[in-house]
């Protein structure tokens, strides 16, 4: 029993006891021992990890374990670890933790919402510890689905259609996925699904020809890249944010679009490198158009979730960005940002959606001066603010830097230019940022309905505390967590490069 | 000296505290934890300073003050070319010159604010901001690398928007707190990219090469280290409110007025020319065909501003343009320094040490001028000149010192501002007469509308009404800071006026920062002080005559010929409006506008188009199955027909 | 009159042919019943006929029987079917009772 199962298996204890679970506070109790329990797991995780490299373990993937699944496909259920893999888990971990805190008091249904809840965390987890192609789609699907009925069924406003989109879009890319994942897995010669034996193949010659390369690259980038907001597929990404539930909008920009880029990086890039090398063009200005874009169009949404929503597509553009360049410290750089940005835009929505269930607005128009009437969740969605537009100290901030610096490492015009491009997202950010922040704190609250409104409960104040904590303790430390990312990213950058 | 890690350290602690804790402290308990954080600052710079120049002393072989770096270690490393993100501390003798600065003006508000900010809501907040600020900007002077510069830089700006905003509630506090922000993040863009050249052709980011590798690297690199370097210096044009970037320094007067004196006049403004100066020696040695975008962009600025300051009636705006004015000094002091060489014959190298000195100098008596106007505001409640008037009366050591720094800042023998705006005037004329000759005109414009200003408030047309109902009275503890920093500043002055005259051997401000270190004698020009002097002297007459009277006929002759001029100045030649009308007609109506639309019609509509086009095809091919079974038998005959007569023909 | 094979062939044929018009064309649950009902009959003939005509065994008769029977069952049914139909949406026409269609 391998203990990374450990982060499957949990979930599915979680799943029974919560279909056992009588009453309010039963359910309760099993998500808060379970998702601890998670976030105990993961923490333990990386300081083994951490250890494990310290003492000098160099295996590409750690606590590896295989059982055979199904013999003539030779899929496998195998896992394993890398540095990327355990900064996922521990940001999976802490989000699910956090979100439970957010479910706290949601209505109705609150078991039937923790299920579904526990289910796609279960599918989040399986998919980062997963080395096998095949395992990683099925996980992916797992964590997809119920993703519809979350927001189909406790969501707001336009839930029906924004949930059918969002997930109409997503199995759109989940269609290509498929197609680009039994292509590699043919053209790697139909042995093996499991990633490190297709990368690490032996003799000279990648197993699948240059122009195979060519076919399947575009298809699982794209595939991935749905998910990661990838320019022009992510318009399933802000009509979704806006009707789901607040700790579904937390998992899903936390947790889910990270599925994307880890993808995009461990199957598209890794597995392809000479078509990474040849076509990243294209996906680079995709990319490039991503984060300027989205932060150009969040300068002028009015509802809260939109802007958030708006953000995260120019940060997450910023993640394939980042992957992209391909080099080891953008590379990093974009594993930052998908931890940075799960974090800071899970307080974002933690803090939105508790603003909401107070104001039932979401319309910065409609609301000022809400500092001085909760100033704790006032104060936390300044910090939060600050860290989305990459202050110093903030997790934001290092993430950003690392991609910038090593993106500027291409030297030639086409990258260049493109990385000035994206370094003025930043000043943008700030631009809507504080445009929110501006008019949605500051002032003098008029709303005589609001004036009497409450600032945050305790489960509302821990979980958001635990989010800022865990930002400004990234921010303020990032050397270990960076090293950590890059010991496991450089050696598959290298791969890559060497395959031109 | 590690112990110089606890500069940092300190308000960092008093910000975690007061901005954690705060609420559940006294307004008491608050205002001497960040007060007694900062005297504890102020201690250890002071030692840092006296061990740094005098204990430690000059280099035996160089004979210049050596960097000291007690502390420096990788904070975040990037993994291609070696490079990575160090934090440290970095001692020579301009960021120890800082430290004092910083400290002692820091140290001066957090005792002035106590009478300021007495019963204010959010006392704890404003002292938590003070030492979040106060940490950012230490941490910004002694940065060992130009991306720890970056950083620090990014958390004074942050700690500027917080504290111009602090007045949450007010409208217009809010618009310049984002104004602000935003206009040096802009700026702050271009110093990011030059942070990106330099970083990538160099391999380093350290602002300094002790191996000839690292200098070969910059030969190599062409006209890059240049453009680097000027992407940077528009960073430090945009935090120090230089001329088309300056537009958000007076708005940020909406902040608390001792937060003013302390950021907005005194310390981070100049943060821009402490950067320059900090990559002097690489402008000296591998840009200097381009260092006259800094002479021209500071020539402009210093006279745009001063030409504003004429017309401004807030008395904090035109204290503000004065600062916009004066740091433009100190950047073409920078710009005119055309070798690191010093010695007396190297008039070349004057400029930077000029520079530095009034940076120093300027510091110490804007605060007051600055704090001074704190107590005013606060005695009559208003900011406007016509509030005021004849306050002498009222406000008698605000009054004085309030005096002595107009003094100062005109350029009157035996205040400080005179020996440091002497040396930028000799340095100016040493690079080109033309230069000079106009910063000199500068100089005097600025003695004018500074005394403009004094009379304004302290003699002129009196508001009797307004003082009737409310007397004006000064506060014991607000008076201290402004008496103190007079004292410097008549102390530094009389002093190195003395010194530059031939007294004490010229052992002033020089001996102790200059270009290379060495041992520089401050020894004025006469023709240049007798100038400057003269020139100073006619435009505080000037204003005298025209402000000084009970009426003030004159003056209203002069807005009445020139109603145009003085309304453009007033409206400062509407560089405002230029930006609003760029940044909401043009960026947010033409790009943003349109980019949401796109979005959310083109974008969105090609996918909404894709599902409609599913739903209609599958509409289209349900009639088929139209469930009546009939239909289906009847084509189920037709087909079994068919077939039949397939299987009979072939 | 030697009564040939052709005559049953022509009579089923006939009344298969009627059987399918009627089942095509009319509206009606019950004449579609009946129609049905004349078609099997046609094929219960057949093999009355085709059985006379061989006189092999019993075989025709008895799925002749067996026809009858299901006919008569599946009759019970559909019209048990139809009369509640009826009873609850008052209508037996095929093409508009599609209130379980969409």
């Amino acid at each position: 029993m391998n203990f990374l199962s450990l982060f499957v298996l949990i979930p599915l204890l979680m799943l029974l006891g919560l279909w056992l679970a009588k009453g309010v506070k039963a359910v309760r109790g099993v998500m808060v021992v379970g998702s601890s329990l998670l976030l105990v797991l993961a923490t333990y995780l990386t300081i083994d990890f951490l250890a494990q490299r310290a003492g000098g373990n160099t295996a590409e993937m750690l606590y590896q374990a295989s059982f055979t699944w199904f013999e003539p496909l030779n899929i496998s259920y195998r896992v394993g670890v890398d540095g990327i893999s355990v900064a996922m888990l521990l940001l999976s971990a802490v989000i699910v933790f956090t979100g439970t805190f957010v479910s706290w008091k949601l209505s109705p249904n609150l078991k039937d919402y923790f299920l579904w809840f526990t289910l796609l965390s279960m599918g989040v987890f399986g998919f980062f510890i997963s080395i096998d192609m095949f395992m990683m789609f099925m996980f992916y699907e797992i964590a997809l689905i119920p993703m519809y009925l979350l927001i189909g069924v406790w969501g707001t406003g336009q839930k029906e259609y924004s949930a059918m989109k969002l997930t109409l879009m997503l199995m759109g890319g989940s269609a290509f996925l498929m197609l680009g994942i039994f292509g590699i897995f043919y053209g790697a010669g139909g042995q093996t699904m499991n990633i490190l034996d297709i990368a690490n193949h032996t003799g000279g010659a990648h197993p699948i020809d240059f122009a195979g390369q060519c076919i399947w690259f575009p298809l699982t980038f794209v595939g991935f890249g749905v998910l990661g907001a990838l320019f022009p597929f992510h318009t399933w990404s802000p009509d979704g944010h806006a009707s789901a539930p607040t700790a579904v909008s937390m998992l899903h920009a936390g947790v889910l679009m990270k599925l994307g880029g880890y993808g995009c990086f461990r199957i598209a890039i890794f597995l392809l490198p000479e078509a990474a090398n040849e076509l990243n063009w294209i996906f680079l200005i995709l990319t490039g158009i991503s984060v300027v874009y989205g932060a150009m169009s969040a300068c002028v949404q009015t509802d809260l979730k939109y802007i958030n929503a708006y953000s995260s597509v120019s940060h997450c553009g910023l993640v394939l960005f980042g992957i992209l360049m391909l080099t080891t410290t953008s590379t990093t750089g974009a594993v930052l940002q998908m931890l940075s940005h799960g974090l800071m835009t899970a307080l974002f929505f933690a803090l939105i959606g508790m603003i909401y269930g107070r104001t039932h607005t979401r319309d910065v128009r409609l609301m000022t001066g809400l500092m001085q009437i909760m100033p704790f969740l006032g104060v936390c969605f300044v910090i939060a603010g600050l860290a989305n537009l990459g202050l110093p100290g903030l997790s934001g901030f290092v993430a950003e830097m690392s991609i910038f610096v090593g993106s500027f490492q291409n030297a030639d015009t086409f990258h260049r230019v493109l990385t000035v491009m994206a370094t003025c997202s930043i000043v943008v950010a700030a631009v809507y940022i504080l445009r929110m922040v501006g008019k949605m704190l500051y002032g003098v609250c008029t709303d005589e309905h609001h004036l009497k409104l409450t600032d945050a409960t305790w489960e509302e104040r821990f979980a958001v505390i635990c989010l800022i904590a865990c930002i400004a303790g990234i921010g303020l430390f990032p050397s270990w967590i960076s090293s950590m990312i890059s010991d496991s990213v450089a050696p598959i950058i290298d791969a890559v490069k060497q395959a031109i | 000296m590690t112990y110089t890690l606890f500069i940092i350290l300190l308000p960092l602690i008093s910000f975690l505290v007061l901005g954690i804790a705060g609420k559940w402290f006294s307004h008491k308990t608050a205002g001497w934890i960040g007060t007694l954080a900062l005297a504890g600052v102020t201690v250890l710079s002071y030692y840092a300073a006296y061990e740094y120049f005098f204990v430690i002393g000059r280099d035996a072989v160089t004979g210049a003050f050596e960097r000291q770096v007690p502390i420096n270690f990788c904070w975040l490393p990037f993994f291609d070319q070696g490079l990575h993100f160090d934090m440290g501390i970095l001692l020579d003798p301009i960021s120890v010159m800082m430290l004092i600065v910083i400290s002692t003006v820091s140290f001066m508000v957090h005792i002035y604010s106590f009478g300021y900010m007495k019963g204010e809501k959010g006392f704890q907040r404003y002292y938590a901001f003070l030492s979040l600020f106060t940490m950012s900007m230490l941490g910004l002077v002694v940065a060992t690398n130009i991306f720890q510069m970056y950083l620090f830089w990014e958390l004074v700006g942050v700690s500027s928007y917080l504290l111009i905003g602090f007045y949450y509630t007010s409208p217009a506090a809010i618009a310049a707190s984002k104004k602000a922000f935003i206009v040096t993040r802009f700026a702050d863009l271009f110093f990011l990219i030059g942070i990106l050249i330099y970083g990538f052709y160099t391999g380093s980011f350290a602002f300094v090469f002790d191996t000839p590798e690292g200098l070969a690297s910059y030969a190599q690199a062409g006209f890059i280290l240049p453009l680097a370097l000027t992407l940077m210096f528009i960073g430090g044009a945009g935090k120090s409110a230089m001329f088309p970037l300056h537009i958000w320094l007076p708005d940020a007067m909406e902040g608390p007025t001792p937060v003013s004196a302390l950021i907005h006049a005194a310390t981070m403004v100049v943060a821009g020319v402490f950067q320059v100066a900090r990559l002097f020696p690489l402008w000296v040695t591998y840009a200097q065909d381009w260092m006259p975008i800094i002479i021209w962009v500071g020539v402009f600025t210093a006279f745009y501003a001063a030409a504003v300051a004429c017309a401004q009636s807030d008395i904090k705006r035109v204290l503000a343009f004065s600062t916009i004015s004066q740091i433009a000094f100190m950047m073409v002091a920078l710009g005119v320094c055309t070798e690191l060489q010093t010695g007396h014959e190297h008039v070349g190298s004057v400029g930077y040490m000029a520079s530095m000195f009034h940076l120093f100098t300027h510091a110490m008596f804007k605060a007051c001028l600055f704090l001074g106007a704190g107590c005013i505001i606060h005695a009559v409640h208003s900011n406007e000149m016509n509030a005021m008037g004849g306050l002498r009366k009222y406000l008698p050591l605000t009054h004085i010192t309030f005096l002595v720094s107009c003094l100062a800042i005109s350029g009157i023998p035996f205040f400080s501002g005179f020996s440091s705006k002497d040396e930028i005037i000799t340095a100016c004329m040493a690079y080109s007469p033309a230069v000079g000759y106009i910063m000199t005109g500068i100089a005097a414009m600025t003695a004018f509308y500074m005394f403009r200003l004094y009379y304004g408030i302290f003699w002129g047309t009196e508001n009797k009404e307004l003082h009737a109902a409310h007397h004006p009275h000064e506060t014991k503890v607000m008076t201290w800071p402004l008496i103190i920093l007079s004292i410097i500043t008549v102390g530094v002055g009389a002093y190195t006026t003395l010194a530059g005259f031939g007294m004490f051997d010229g052992y002033s401000f020089g001996s102790l920062i200059s270009a290379d270190g060495q041992d520089y004698r401050i020894h004025f020009d006469t023709s240049v002080a007798l100038t400057s002097t003269i020139v100073a002297i006619c435009a505080i007459g000037l204003a005298t005559w025209i402000f000084k009277g009970e009426r003030q006929p004159i003056a209203d002759k002069l807005y009445a010929t020139f109603p145009r001029l003085h309304r453009w100045a007033y409206k400062r030649f509407y560089m405002d409006e230029v930006y609003q009308f760029v940044t909401h007609k043009i960026i947010f109506a033409c790009v943003s506008k349109p980019i949401a639309w796109f979005d959310r019609h083109v974008v969105d509509g090609f996918f909404n188009f894709l599902a409609w086009g599913t739903n209609a095809t599958s509409n289209g091919i349900k009639t088929l199955q139209s469930g009546r079974v009939q239909q289906y038998a009847l084509v189920y005959l037709v087909g079994t027909i068919l077939l039949i007569a397939m299987l009979l023909i072939f | 009159m030697n009564i040939t094979i052709d005559y049953f062939l022509i009579l089923s044929a006939v009344m298969l042919g009627a059987g399918m018009y009627g089942f095509f064309t009319r509206r009606n649950t019950l004449a579609i019943l009946i129609s049905i009902e004349l078609i099997l009959n046609a094929a219960d003939i057949n093999f009355a006929a085709f059985n006379r005509l061989c006189q092999t065994g019993i075989e025709g008769y008895v799925f002749t029987l067996f026809s009858i029977a299901i006919s008569a069952a599946e009759t019970a049914i559909a019209i048990a079917v139809m009369i509640n139909i009826y009873r609850m949406l008052k209508n037996n026409y095929v093409d508009e009772l599609d209130t379980l269609k969409w």
